[in-house]
């Protein structure tokens, strides 16, 4: 459980803080596009005998420039990529899931999250990745928030927008990895967008939608995963419950603002 | 010095599209406020996007400060106001954090704004007269004041170009006059170069020294005055 509430508090900070952007971009859905990509990448890893979680990250990775990649380089419509990599990945994953023949209670625990299953190795691979994924975030924070402002006038002045879309996109990639453990791979695009439109709600700045977002991601895993372990619920849709009663929330503290 | 901005024999269409703009050319001295007129559809606002180097020509040549406009190594010195509908005025952004947006390219990329940035930021703000308001979410501004903080943002990157595209678009006639009043002054105070995009032109009309019509081509070039009837309805023009 201890190893699961540490890496919980990463991925609580961590997503918010990627969906942060997602959210202000429009393209909250490409959290649940990657995310059936990572579910190809968890099945080619049981088809190929090697880590589920490597597999799902290389995948997601792929999935998450590729939607970039059509929505730029193509000219696509940004739904459009978004439901091309979304179909394919959730297609590809449920024809290698049953060549491998791993429709399982592991194969649950990728889909649903779950407390038992988090080692100490996941615990660092969260940590060293969550904190570079942090870092990032940190480090770029003014070009990726002047591009969520005015995306046209950043390419004017030479921001070099493709590249930082791309690493929003692998930002997106990485955390989805991360998190599938503890949220599930069907719930956490919602970790990452939830909190972030219930700060929305009450914040006064960027700045602020961010920190709160993270606040509220935050106490909403370990909220979450502790009611979870004590009243014997699917971790989960715990955590996402308890991230869409704080929008709930906000917004009734909005109302009486 | 070279020309500000500079066409010769710009030809351009989207993709597999009809002709947008053909046998275009064009000279701006740096300095000029220039207005560009024209009916929707006849390529005024594509004229603006090969100049800032967002498009490439068919035919022809752009340039900008004497260097071809999409590789251009003077980009940190383009103020760019897009179309109100791309701008996040909807974000949850302060104006401060919004105009600070505008000095990226100076500052550079990575990490926090360093204090003399952030005194140029106070200073594009205070320029606009948005300084009381530097705190408040932009969202809960007017979309007179909306438009100012985006010229404040512009202004934060110092530019020697600014191009404003439909800037009065959804501004009531008051916010109209303010800001005409500010791209006079700005003009006057920064000598900076003016492309002022508009299918109407209300009260920058007066401060203007220089109309071009863009309908397929430039179809008119010259002082307001010599074109009085045209000029009052620019969007039905028919020269």
């Amino acid at each position: 459980m201890r190893l699961a509430l540490a890496s919980g508090a990463i991925v609580g900070v961590l997503a918010p803080a990627v969906g942060f952007f997602l959210v202000q971009r429009r393209m909250s859905l490409i959290g649940d596009g990657i995310g059936h990509v990572a579910f190809a990448g968890v099945a080619a890893g049981y088809l190929l005998g090697i880590s589920p979680v490597a597999t799902a990250l290389a995948a997601s990775l792929a999935g998450a420039v590729a939607i970039e990649w059509l929505r730029a380089r193509r000219r696509t419509a940004g739904d459009q990529a978004l439901a091309l990599v979304f179909y394919t990945g959730i297609a590809a994953g449920v024809v290698l899931i049953s060549a491998a023949g791993a429709l399982d209670v592991n194969l649950f625990a990728f889909l649903f999250g779950s407390i038992l299953t988090v080692t100490r190795s996941d615990l660092i691979l969260v940590a060293v990745l969550g904190g570079i994924g942090l870092a990032t975030i940190a480090l770029l924070y003014r070009a990726l928030a002047a591009v969520v402002l005015d995306e046209e006038g950043a390419r004017v002045a030479g921001v070099p927008i493709g590249p930082l879309n791309i690493v929003v996109a692998a930002l997106a990639a990485l955390t989805i990895s991360l998190s599938m453990r503890i949220v599930g791979i069907l719930l956490i695009a919602a970790l990452m967008v939830l909190p972030v439109i219930a700060a929305t709600r009450v914040a006064w700045s960027m700045r602020s939608t961010l920190l709160l977002g993270m606040a509220i991601g935050l106490v909403s895993v370990l909220g979450g995963l502790t009611i979870a372990y004590y009243a014997d619920l699917p971790p989960g849709g715990t955590v996402v419950l308890l991230a869409a009663a704080s929008f709930l929330g906000t917004s009734a503290l909005q109302a009486v603002r | 010095m070279p020309l500000a901005v500079e066409l010769r024999g710009v030809g351009f269409a989207y993709e597999s599209g009809p002709p947008v703009l053909d046998g275009v050319d064009l000279a701006i001295e740096p300095g000029e406020l220039v207005a560009f007129a024209g009916p929707n559809g006849g390529g005024k606002t594509t004229l603006v996007r090969l100049v800032l180097g967002l498009e490439r020509p068919a035919r022809g040549r752009v340039l900008l400060f004497g260097e071809p406009a999409h590789r251009s190594s003077r980009r940190a010195e383009l103020g760019y106001l897009a179309q109100r509908s791309q701008l996040g005025a909807d974000a949850p952004a302060t104006v401060r954090e919004v105009v600070a947006a505008g000095r990226l390219v100076r500052s550079g990329l990575l990490g926090p704004l360093r204090a003399r940035h952030r005194q140029a930021v106070e200073k594009a703000i205070a320029r606009v007269g948005l300084a009381d308001v530097a705190d408040r979410p932009i969202a809960r501004l007017s979309g007179g004041q909306q438009q100012r903080a985006f010229i404040a943002k512009a202004l934060a990157a110092e530019p020697s170009l600014l191009v404003l595209d439909e800037p009065t678009t959804g501004v009531d006639v008051e916010a109209q006059e303010a800001l005409a009043q500010l791209l006079d002054r700005l003009h006057r105070e920064l000598q900076v170069t003016i492309l002022y995009v508009s299918h109407e032109f209300g009260a920058v009309e007066r401060f203007v020294e220089r109309l071009v019509l863009v309908r397929g081509g430039i179809v008119f070039d010259g002082a307001p005055g010599d074109l009085p009837g045209v000029w009052h309805d620019p969007s039905h023009v028919h020269v």
